[in-house]
């Protein structure tokens, strides 16, 4: 966990009491509708189509169990007892009302919780791994960086007003679990020949209306350099970004239309005089930022040990999950648990407060007190004893977010769609419920292997459809909500943007339509374990869509 | 962004103004008196563009009673009952087409 100080804690206080003072002069009357919207943005507070709704950021995706008792209590006491987490290590609490936004802003404040730069044309919620600090292909822990980000970021009065939103995330591993290269900066930390950790810098990825997989501009920065790299490459964008057009204001735009070589080229300009003077990062300020973060005194335990095997060897439900949703951990004895909160017929990424509160229980009793966030929708216990899985496991099962689908066909990536949002244009949550309807059978899931369905209800892609396995978008003709499909999309080190296999289909059909499209899968793989992704790649989308829009 | 006020009206059937209450975010609807209603079927049902105008002005000009006033297009039973007239504002009315999660007791 990262330790706030008291600067942490004034700034997020200070900031609850002017926006108390904000919407008490919104709902007086001194400030009109055009001058708040502005200011409730800032603190991410939106209006939807039923509702405010307030997003909340999980810096990194670490919550400690206090964080996620006060979400619980947030949800029961100003919401309606549920909370959204989102693609982008957010939560979003649907329901709130403006009125009582300040105290259940004041009252997350203590837990050390805000919603600045969830919203609005600034730098947002810094991401990374999940697994960060325990995955055994990691470096060094991610978070590091990003917190030094946050807070050179946060307020930065250069950088508040960009022309778009502008996303960061980091990853340190060699599988990358945070979509880095969809990101309008991706870092990645890796090993140069020479044996030092710096970061491969990757700018311009994204999705949205036009979607771009990043260009790597700087193969290996120093760490001494993030800062004052980072600012330059905001700089070059604030100046040339597009603010004629919306549309086209995302960085993605200005690399694509300057190309990456041209772009590079003028943060490098940006960059020279910058380099070696005040952002230059002094290795005590490192030093102090990674002493905040604390790690668990880990116990000295074996691998595998028997209470496991027999477990596994006596329950065929236990196994199952420990197949699926259990991860190796860097320490011996120790294993990292993802809690599905995609169980059949769910909105994908939604928690009633009871389950946040029996998650923060459980975190206390089996993972120090802590959990993650991912961006796939699901949390972690990322510190537990091997020992004590099928304990953990039952509790888990009792509470609904032990479905064993985590990376399989019903583990759905989805926007709240037109069910909430005013951008939407058709609705993905019901086409999600119906999709893990469907694929109810957890052994046909097993038999199918890896498979992403990520579902966006706009052109906006907030359900990351572009670098779904299976992507689908909610499309408006006349009226009736319809869906294009693309597949062979991926978000990982490989990333790819997935390719429409034609025209549009209807609501009522789609769930047919991936029915087909996994049918066809079966029947192309050349092996059982030739996932998907290998198999559009091996023969093409054609296939695919001769079965899909034959029988159409 | 473009004033409500300033884009161009063309109606073609009945609307309604609607918008969303301030200090709740709830869909509201204007009423023929200039106030709000919840109740779509208290709402002013208007059919000609001069008239759909001059609700959304009456509406825009009350800025603390709601949030955002727009002209949504409505349907008219035989009876006279008022329906939303798009799925969009079939699902602001009547609100999500999911049960929603929140039970206590999961």
């Amino acid at each position: 966990m990262y330790l706030y100080d008291d600067f942490d804690r004034t700034l997020v206080a200070e900031r609850v009491a002017e926006f108390r003072d904000q919407v008490r002069r919104r709902l007086s009357g001194e400030l009109s509708e055009d001058e708040f919207k502005l200011l409730r943005l800032m603190n991410g507070v939106y209006l939807q189509l039923h509702a405010y709704m307030l997003r909340i950021a999980i810096p990194y995706g670490t919550l400690s169990s206090r964080q996620l008792r006060t979400l619980a209590h947030v949800a029961r006491r100003y919401d309606r007892n549920y909370g959204h987490f989102t693609t982008r290590q957010n939560i979003q609490f649907n329901w709130i009302k403006l009125e009582e936004l300040p105290d259940a802003m004041a009252d997350l404040a203590r837990a050390g919780l805000h919603g600045m730069q969830t919203s609005g044309n600034c730098v947002r919620n810094i991401t990374t791994d999940q697994w960060a600090a325990v995955a055994p292909d990691e470096i060094e822990d991610p978070r590091i960086w990003a917190e030094i980000l946050r807070q050179h970021l946060t307020l930065h009065p250069e950088f508040s007003f960009l022309p778009r939103k502008f996303k960061i995330a980091v990853t340190a591993a060699a599988h990358d679990r945070a979509a880095v290269r969809v990101h309008d900066i991706g870092l990645r930390l890796h090993r140069n020949g020479a044996g030092e950790v710096g970061f491969e810098v990757v700018v311009g990825g994204g999705l949205g209306r036009t979607p771009f997989v990043g260009k790597t501009i700087k193969p290996f920065l120093p760490k001494r350099d993030l800062l004052s790299y980072v600012e330059a490459i905001l700089r070059v964008y604030n100046q040339f970004g597009r603010r004629d057009n919306i549309y086209k204001a995302r960085i993605k735009i200005l690399v694509h239309d300057l190309g990456a070589e041209a772009f590079a080229k003028e943060v490098e300009a940006e960059w020279q005089p910058i380099r070696d003077g005040a952002l230059a990062l002094d290795p005590a300020v490192i030093a102090e930022v990674a002493a905040r973060f604390r790690y668990p005194d880990y116990a000295e335990l074996d691998d595998s040990p028997p209470e496991l095997a027999q477990a596994r060897a006596t329950d065929r439900r236990f196994a199952n999950w420990l197949g699926n949703s259990v991860a190796n951990h860097k320490v011996a004895g120790y294993a990292i648990v993802t809690l599905s909160l995609k169980p059949e017929g769910g909105p994908p990424g939604d928690a009633t407060a009871e389950q946040m509160d029996a998650i923060a229980d459980l975190a206390d009793r089996y993972s120090f007190g802590e959990i993650r966030v991912g961006h796939e929708q699901n949390l972690a216990l990322p510190h537990v004893e091997q020992r004590e899985l099928p304990a953990l496991w039952r509790a888990l099962d009792r509470i609904g977010v032990a479905t064993p689908n985590v990376g399989l066909v019903s583990d759905i990536i989805s926007c709240p769609g037109l069910d909430y949002c005013s951008l939407a244009n058709t609705r993905s949550i019901p086409v999600a419920q119906e999709l893990t309807r469907r694929f109810r059978d957890l052994d046909l899931a097993r038999e199918l292997g890896r498979l992403h369905i990520n579902i966006s209800g706009c052109i906006n892609a907030c359900g990351h459809h572009h670098v779904g396995h299976i992507g689908l978008l909610g499309v408006e003709k006349n009226g009736e909500e319809y869906f294009q499909v693309t597949i062979g999309g991926r978000a990982d080190e490989n990333a790819e943007l997935g390719t429409l296999i034609g025209p549009a289909v209807p609501y009522a059909e789609v769930a047919d339509v991936v029915e087909d499209i996994v049918a066809a899968y079966l029947e192309l793989r050349d092996r059982p374990n030739e996932i998907f992704l290998d198999t559009v790649k091996r023969v093409g989308v054609e296939p695919f869509k001769e079965r899909v829009y034959a029988a159409r | 962004m473009t004033s409500p006020l300033e884009q161009k009206l063309r109606i073609t059937g009945p609307v309604v103004v609607t918008a969303n209450r301030l200090g709740d975010g709830a869909v509201v609807y204007r009423t023929l008196d200039g106030h709000w209603t919840t109740h779509l079927a208290q709402a002013a049902v208007v059919t000609t563009t001069p008239a759909a105008s001059e609700l959304l002005a009456g509406a825009v000009a009350d800025d603390l009673g709601a949030v955002g006033a727009y002209v949504a297009p409505v349907r008219l039973d035989k009876d006279g009952g008022v329906q939303p007239g798009n799925l969009r504002e079939a699902i602001r009315h009547r609100g999500p087409t999911i049960d929603l999660p929140g039970i206590p007791g999961f």
